[in-house]
């Protein structure tokens, strides 16, 4: 129920007292209401709920984000293996 | 998009399970408010593979579970009615109402449909301007720009056919009322990502204040609630309590100012009655009068009924994180998916049927419940 899922922006437009779009969700491409979503423009990726865009993706964050857990992986395989990441998974 | 993979590698998903498994002491019951969480975690079993002192429990964040039973009652009352096309979220169709539930009457030739968006709603009340098009508008904050959208347009449009049956409910609110009940054994909350997209997280400050309990809003992939977390661990074993953002690459502090203004617009905070749970006040959001011709409880008349759940189910307890639905004595027997007597059972991000669907056959290895989308770490070739 409070799913929304991300997709491409591929156009936008203002219709007066609406702000409509076509969005990609890979590869399937819907109607999406943009209203609530100002700054998104084409290209960008939105976050959509029940037809509307909730947010516009920070893709930066995104990557930040990703980026710094990766390190911890990283950190991970670096450490001594006393304290065994499977073991301490389990 | 790619990071939605990336979001269920399985070496970061262990790498933060080592990590959570380093800093945590002392045992600690952590609940997700949002049932598309509860929904990951079954998934994955991501609660068999954290640190036996960190207790998962599962809050009442799925709306089509705390509808409350009245709401569905009038629904099925419209819906018998033959001027009315009652639309709804298809989520809401198998929820048992007092003696029957949508799908039924819709087999008995009520006329009633399921749509993805409200302005779906929107379209079968220009389309059909003899019959009067009610709209169940059920949600969390999440769709609540949604469907006051769909009325705020509505009277744009003059569409004197279309009206919502409302039943919203409000997460602070929700937390209050857990963080005070006597029962109560949370020590940290993840904030559900997609209702702080809408309304950001400034609302949790005086939560955070009052019950120093730490709260992180959290996104929906193992990745994600597993970062959140550790994030709450991580407060929780250096005595902190802070509202705290894992989802940033959705949710900023004060959300999405665009969507809060059109809910403020249509809706205004009222007490709202929580499935099981029973009234909290000012946890919901009415129609304002200003709107009150686009209000199906009014224009209907329907009067303000009161009905008992079924004595068996114990919803209530699992919404609030005091049960887990195995401890239901008719769990998987006589309530199972395909035969609902609980909302929590409905929906597949209620807490029962998320169990049900997730453990019905016993335990499975931890290893093969990892997500494994992408089992290699992709960043590194990202970089170059
Ligand atoms: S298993 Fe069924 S009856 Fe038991 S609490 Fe869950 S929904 Fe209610």
């Amino acid at each position: 129920m409070c799913l929304a899922i991300p997709g491409k922006v591929l156009s936008a437009e203002d219709l007066g007292f609406a702000r409509t779009g076509r969005v990609d969700f890979g590869g399937t491409v819907r109607q999406v209401r943009l209203d609530f979503v100002p700054e998104a423009a084409v290209g960008d990726y939105v976050l959509v709920h029940v037809g509307f865009a909730i947010s516009k993706i920070d893709e930066e964050e995104a990557r930040r984000t990703y980026e710094a857990l990766a390190e911890i992986g990283v950190l991970q395989e670096e450490l001594p293996p006393e304290e065994d990441p499977a073991d301490a998974a389990r | 998009m790619k990071f939605i993979d990336e979001y269920r590698n399985a070496d970061i998903a262990r790498a933060l399970l080592a990590e959570i498994a380093r800093t945590v002491r002392k045992p600690w019951v952590l609940m997700e408010i949002c049932g598309g969480q509860t929904h990951t975690i079954m998934r994955y079993g991501l609660d068999e593979l954290l640190p036996p002192n960190i207790e998962l429990v599962h809050g009442p964040g799925c709306p089509v579970c705390v509808t409350p039973l009245e709401t569905i009652d009038k629904a099925l009352e419209l819906a018998a009615r033959p001027e009315v096309i009652l639309v709804s979220y298809g989520d809401m169709l198998r929820v048992p109402g007092s003696a029957t539930d949508l799908l039924t009457v819709k087999a008995r030739g009520g006329d009633v449909r399921v749509v993805y968006s409200p302005t779906e709603a929107l379209k079968i009340a220009r389309q059909n301007p003899e019959r009067k098009v009610v709209f169940l508008a059920v949600g969390f904050e999440t769709t609540a720009p949604a469907n006051a959208m769909a009325v705020w347009q509505a009277k744009q449009e003059n569409i004197g056919n279309f009206s919502v049956l409302v039943s919203h409910v409000l997460v602070p609110p929700a937390i209050r009322a857990l963080m005070t009940s006597p029962e109560c054994r949370v020590n940290g909350f993840i904030a559900p990502g997609h209702v702080c997209t809408v309304m950001g997280y400034s609302e949790y400050e005086s939560l955070v204040r009052d019950f120093r309990v730490p709260i992180v809003v959290g996104g929906f992939e193992p990745v994600d609630i597993l970062e959140a977390v550790l994030m709450l661990v991580r407060q929780l074993e250096g005595g902190e309590a802070r509202a705290d953002n894992q989802y940033v690459r959705s949710v900023n502090y004060r959300g999405n100012l665009a969507a809060q203004k059109t809910i403020q617009e249509v809706f205004e905070i009222a007490d709202q009655k929580w499935r099981g749970i029973g009234v909290i006040p000012a946890s919901g959001l009415r129609v304002r009068d200003e709107y009150g011709d686009y209000d199906a409880s009014r224009i209907f008349g329907l009067a303000s009924i009161s009905v008992d759940e079924p004595a068996e189910c114990i919803s209530a307890q699992v919404l609030q994180g005091l049960k887990k639905p195995t401890d239901c004595p008719v769990f998987g027997m006589r309530c199972t998916p395909q035969n609902p007597l609980g909302a929590p059972m409905v929906s597949s991000e209620g807490a029962c049927a998320a169990y049900y669907n997730y453990r019905r056959h016993g335990k499975q290895s931890p290893e093969k419940q990892l997500p494994v989308v992408s089992s290699q770490l992709s960043v590194k070739s990202e970089k170059s």
